[in-house]
Parts: structure tokens; C-alpha cells; sequence
């Protein structure tokens, strides 16, 4: 079966991509396999200048599951674009940026200096990092100030398709999915992270310095899937599924709910080869579903 | 440098570390190696048993505490619900393991070289002592509080110039850190190497500033990817920036890193 999937003015050769902050900028993973194999890479959220992050420790192990409040640490836009994109194989496999600012403004000019690159085949514009004191979720937790950033990317973006990134953490998704669509998103990406915590009893403290950090790997799946499924019913623009896919099936669910395509986050971790073991997986699982096209398949979930 | 790779490889053998050593939780975890051909000492593995499907999430990471073409060897003391899982393994039971990874040790021929090493933290100097061109340049002082026979200390021993300092009570802390300070000062010039938990490390830190010591120190940080990519694992440099342990150290210049 043809893998390859055409989302919002970008051509994927299979749906699986890798989650912002899970790949690094890419390059840490060519040993591990080959980066033209991946349907794109969404590499580590990126801002105007380069960030330190939180205070360690900032990674918390849970069960089937993490804690993170890295706190978006980055190289910065300018340092990615001279050293990282250029050892990127950009012309075989999309590269999208993932981007974070503190405001509209920053959101815009941020959006500029990305989209004008050849190499940088989409941004990812990130509303929702539960780990950054100005901003950060704020904007993805209201639908008025998610359209605000939404509207300052695509002004500035120039031909670039833009796909919004939306936090789990709200009570109504669906409120900022439209907000966003309305402001003229190209795609949709969920999940990120749901605001968690981890504490020692021994110690009494928090396991994190940040005392609450970001909630992802296979614990957070059925968060995801619920969101991607409301999500993708409610919206005309194609919808990217993450959160906890860690097998085949898992993105075959993904799709099977609403998704165009999946990111694959903190199984990254579990083994630097696991994005590419499943991009050869895939064809075979689907194959054993049944599953001749992505776009049949897609959206089939029988809710009776 | 060659390329890490990743693999699934059997463990050829799972055993106490001496007589002592299964009470004190000491155990040697013998792996296939999966075709490295060069691992220098000081570098790590990430291992991950595949039957532990996502359940503990991360691997762990370990010194390889002794390389030969056909096995890896690592010494791991359970402390944690992972490590406790992994002395559970059993011969033929398959783990994945991504390596060699990180910075070495320097190894410089002919110049005498102090190894400092506190606990389990012993376990990257077998490989060191094993693969160093001048090992008569060398000596090793070994704090520990499990007995001496839970270590590979013999396998060092009898290469090196060597002394233990065990720890039975917190009164000894301040004699074990009179100890390093002299074994420091004595190695001025020199260069000194440390393992160990970190308030051994920052031990030996004050004293390697203080005396003017070059010294390397391997830190243990908690990690998940052990590639450099998710930006668990850093450690502050005398600048305040963020680096990873896991590529950028373990192994870091003693006046370069705060600790
Ligand atoms: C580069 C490197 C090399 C290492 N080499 C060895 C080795 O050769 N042999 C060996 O036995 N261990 C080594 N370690 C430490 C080992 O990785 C940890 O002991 C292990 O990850 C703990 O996992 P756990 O699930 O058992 O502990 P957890 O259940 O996660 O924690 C149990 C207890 O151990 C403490 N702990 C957890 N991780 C660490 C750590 N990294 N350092 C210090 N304390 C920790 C926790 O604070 C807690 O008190 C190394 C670590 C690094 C980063
Ligand atoms: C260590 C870590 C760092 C992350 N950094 C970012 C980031 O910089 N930008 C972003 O949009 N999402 C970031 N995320 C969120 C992931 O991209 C993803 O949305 C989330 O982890 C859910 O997917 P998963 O369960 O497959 O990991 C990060 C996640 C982790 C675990
Ligand atoms: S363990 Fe992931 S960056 Fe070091």
C-alpha cells in the first residue's frame, strides 16, 4: 500500500513523524537510523534567543509514563538555522520548527526567520509548553489568544504551511481547535503534554525543581486519542495525533480516530532506533488490519 | 571516533560480584558485545531489557566496566526499582543496549595518574587500568562501604598501586576526605580521575581546585535518552549553561563543571 500522505501542503512519505523535543534537532539520532526514512521531523521547540531552561532535576520517570520540565531549552533560531538545518537532510525528508515566544509579536518575527528558510518545511507553533513561566499554555488556554498568535505566524509565514499545537490541559479543545482553524491554521497537532507531578514521600520534596512538569509516554494515550477523535470531528483542517504512540497499532488507532499523520515523542527514548523500527513496522501491521488506504481508513472508527 | 549503534544482545551471564556481593545487591551483568570495536574507558551503555516493554519507561546508564571483543561487562549495584529488575535477568534473556556512548577518561602515557573511586563508581578504572599503555603510572584509592570482596578491586590490584578506605560510620567521612586531599596533593602535576556519588565528586573537586590538580570527574546523572537529545541529564558549567552528561560527559574537566 502507498504510504504516503499529503497534509495541509506537505508530502509526507509515510504518516510517522518525530514529536517536538523527543528528536533533538535530528542529528543526534544518525547513528540510530536513517533520518530520510521518517515522514518529517519536528525538531526541538525553538525561540528568538537561546534559552538555559529550568533548574535540574527536570525529568521525572512515571508509571508507563514522564515528567518534564526542561523548560524549553534551545540553541536559539539563529544558531539552529547556521548549525543544525544545514546537516539536516532537508531536501529528502521534511524538517518542521517547532517555535515558542512570549508574545505575538515575538511569535511573528520568529515565524519570519524560520519560513524563510529553504530547509524548514513548516512551522509547528507551540501555545501550549506547561514549562515556561510567560506565556506558554496561556495561549493555548484561551481561544481568543490562541487566535492572536495563530494570525501573527500566518501573517509572517509567507507560503509556509503553519500547524497549531494545542494543549490537553483545558476544558474544551474544541473551543481553541476552532479558534485556531478560524485564524487560518493549516493543520492541527495534539496533544502536548497534561500538567502532572511526582513527589517523595522520603524526602518530602518534589521530584521535579520546577514542582510540576509535563505528562507524557504511553500513560497519556487515551487523553490523546479522545482529544484527536473530538478534534478532528469538529475541524476541516487535517489533524496530527500524538501522545504516547508507542507501537504500530498505536498509530493505526491514532489514524483510525481522525488523524492525517502521528509524532512520535518519549518512545524515542525507550531506544534511538524505535522511530525507525516503526516506520518499517507500519506497512506490515496495517497490512494485517486490512488497511489498503490511509485515506479510507482514516476517520473509520465505528461508534455505533 | 567510531558510531554508537543500538542492539538487542543475550546476557551471557549474571553473577554476584563475590562471595559477598548478592547481599549487598553487587552483581556483574555479562553481555554479548554487539560488535564495538572501540569503547574507551570512562564511556557508557544504555540497557533496557526488551521484556520490560514500557514498564520502567527509560533504560539505565553504566559504565562498561570491561570490553572484549566478544562480551561487555558492567558492574551494577540495585538501588532502584530498575537496577533491581536487572539483577533479576537471567542467561539467554534479551537486552537492548545502546553504546558506547560519551566522553572518555584522557589516558596520557607516562604520566602518573591518580584513580579515585567511591563505590560502584570503581567500576569504569577495570577498563582503564586494562587498556592504559603505562598501567605502572598508575594508582588507585578506593572508598567503599559493602566489603572490599563486592568490588572488581583484586582485577585492579594487580596492575596498580592501590589502597582501600572502607566507611562504616559518617565519622569516617572526614578521614576518607583527609585521604583524597593527601593522595591529591601527592599528585600534583599529575593528573587525577574520579567516580563516584556526587558529594564524593564535589570532594574532589575542592580539592583538585584547591591544590591545582588537573582532575577529571564522571558524573551520574539521571538520564533517559543517554543521546543528548532530551535535555534531562545536564549539568552547569562554570558559564551557567546547561550541557548534557550524557554527550558532552560523562566525563568533564573538574574546572568546568559546577557541581
Ligand atoms: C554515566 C553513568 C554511569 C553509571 N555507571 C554505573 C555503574 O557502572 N554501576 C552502577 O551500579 N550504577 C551506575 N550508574 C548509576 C545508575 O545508572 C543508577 O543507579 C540507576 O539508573 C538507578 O536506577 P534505579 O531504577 O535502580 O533507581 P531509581 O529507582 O530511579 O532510584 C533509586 C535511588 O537511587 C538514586 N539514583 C537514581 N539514579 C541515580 C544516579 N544516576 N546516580 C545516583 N543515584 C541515583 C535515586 O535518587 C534513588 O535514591 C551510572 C550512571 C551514569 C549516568
Ligand atoms: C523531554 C520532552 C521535551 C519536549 N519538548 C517539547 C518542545 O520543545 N516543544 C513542544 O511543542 N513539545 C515538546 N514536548 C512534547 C512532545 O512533543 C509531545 O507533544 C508529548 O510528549 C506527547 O507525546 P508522547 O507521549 O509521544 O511523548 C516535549 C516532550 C518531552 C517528553
Ligand atoms: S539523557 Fe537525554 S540528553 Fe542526556
Amino acid at each position: 500500500m502507498d504510504q504516503s500522505v499529503s497534509l495541509a501542503g506537505l508530502n509526507l512519505k509515510n504518516p510517522v513523524m518525530t514529536a517536538s523535543g523527543t528528536f533533538g534537532y535530528g542529528l543526534e539520532f544518525t547513528p540510530y537510523g536513517d533520518l530520510t526514512a521518517l515522514g518529517g521531523i519536528v525538531v526541538k521547540g525553538l525561540s528568538l534567543k537561546p534559552r538555559e531552561g529550568n533548574p535540574m532535576p527536570r525529568i521525572a520517570e512515571t508509571p508507563s509514563g514522564m515528567l518534564n520540565a526542561i523548560g524549553l531549552q534551545n540553541c536559539g533560531v539563529e544558531r539552529f538555522l547556521s548549525d543544525k538545518l544545514p546537516r539536516l537532510p532537508w531536501k529528502e525528508t521534511p524538517i518542521l520548527a517547532n517555535l515558542y515566544a512570549c508574545d505575538p509579536e515575538e511569535f511573528g518575527r520568529l515565524a519570519e526567520l524560520l519560513a524563510a528558510e529553504e530547509g524548514v518545511a513548516a512551522l509547528e507553533v507551540n501555545i501550549s509548553c506547561p514549562n515556561v513561566k510567560e506565556g506558554g499554555v496561556l495561549f493555548g488556554q484561551d481561544p481568543a489568544q490562541a487566535a492572536k498568535v495563530t494570525e501573527a505566524v500566518k501573517k509572517r509565514c509567507g507560503t509556509k504551511p503553519v500547524m497549531v499545537k494545542l494543549s490537553p490541559n483545558v476544558a474544551d479543545i474544541v473551543a481553541i481547535a476552532r479558534a485556531v482553524e478560524a485564524a487560518g491554521a493549516d493543520s492541527l497537532s495534539l496533544i502536548n503534554t497534561l500538567t502532572g507531578m511526582a513527589v517523595d514521600v522520603r524526602t518530602r520534596k518534589p521530584r521535579l525543581a520546577n514542582v510540576v512538569g509535563g505528562l507524557s509516554g504511553p500513560a497519556v494515550k487515551p487523553v490523546a486519542l479522545r482529544c484527536v477523535w473530538q478534534v478532528s470531528r469538529a475541524v476541516n483542517i487535517p489533524v496530527v495525533g500524538m501522545g504516547g504512540i508507542s507501537s504500530a497499532m498505536d498509530v493505526l488507532e491514532f489514524i483510525m480516530v481522525g488523524a492525517h499523520a502521528v509524532q512520535v515523542g518519549t518512545a524515542n527514548f525507550t531506544r534511538p532506533d524505535f522511530a525507525f523500527r516503526l516506520v518499517e513496522d507500519l506497512p506490515k501491521v496495517a497490512a494485517s488490519m486490512g488497511v489498503t488506504s490511509w485515506e479510507s481508513f482514516r476517520g473509520s472508527l465505528d461508534v455505533g | 571516533m567510531p558510531k554508537p549503534t543500538c542492539h538487542d544482545v543475550s546476557v551471557l551471564r549474571i553473577t554476584p560480584h563475590g562471595p559477598e556481593g548478592l547481599s549487598h545487591g553487587l552483581w556483574l551483568i555479562e553481555l554479548e558485545n554487539p560488535g564495538w570495536q572501540t569503547v574507551r574507558p570512562g564511556q557508557f551503555a544504555m540497557l533496557r531489557p526488551t521484556a520490560w516493554g514500557f514498564e520502567p519507561l527509560w533504560a539505565r546508564p553504566f559504565s562498561i566496566c570491561r570490553a572484549t571483543p566478544e562480551r561487555l561487562a558492567f558492574l551494577i549495584q540495585a538501588v532502584g526499582r530498575g537496577t533491581r529488575l536487572l539483577t533479576g535477568l537471567r542467561q539467554g534473556d534479551t537486552v537492548t543496549v545502546w553504546g558506547p556512548l560519551g566522553h572518555a577518561f584522557n589516558t596520557e602515557p607516562g604520566v602518573r595518574t591518580l584513580m579515585l573511586a567511591g563505590g560502584v563508581g570503581i567500576a569504569p578504572f577495570v577498563e582503564y587500568t586494562a587498556a592504559h599503555p603505562t598501567p605502572s603510572a598508575l594508582s588507585l584509592l578506593f572508598g567503599h562501604r559493602p566489603p572490599l570482596s563486592c568490588y572488581p578491586y583484586e582485577d585492579i590490584t594487580r596492575l596498580v598501586t592501590a589502597s582501600a578506605f572502607r566507611e562504616t560510620s559518617p565519622q569516617d567521612i572526614p578521614l576518607f576526605v583527609a585521604r583524597i586531599e593527601e593522595a591529591m596533593a601527592d599528585h600534583a602535576g599529575g593528573l587525577a580521575l574520579a567516580c563516584g556519588p556526587t558529594p564524593f565528586l564535589r570532594t574532589v573537586q575542592k580539592a583538585a581546585l584547591k591544590l591545582g590538580v588537573r582532575c577529571q570527574l564522571s558524573l551520574e546523572n539521571r538520564m533517559a535518552c543517554g543521546i543528548g537529545a532530551c535535555l534531562g541529564c545536564v549539568a552547569t558549567d562554570t558559564e551557567g549553561r546547561h550541557v548534557q552528561s550524557c554527550t558532552r560527559g560523562p566525563v568533564f574537566w573538574a574546572n568546568e563543571i559546577t557541581l
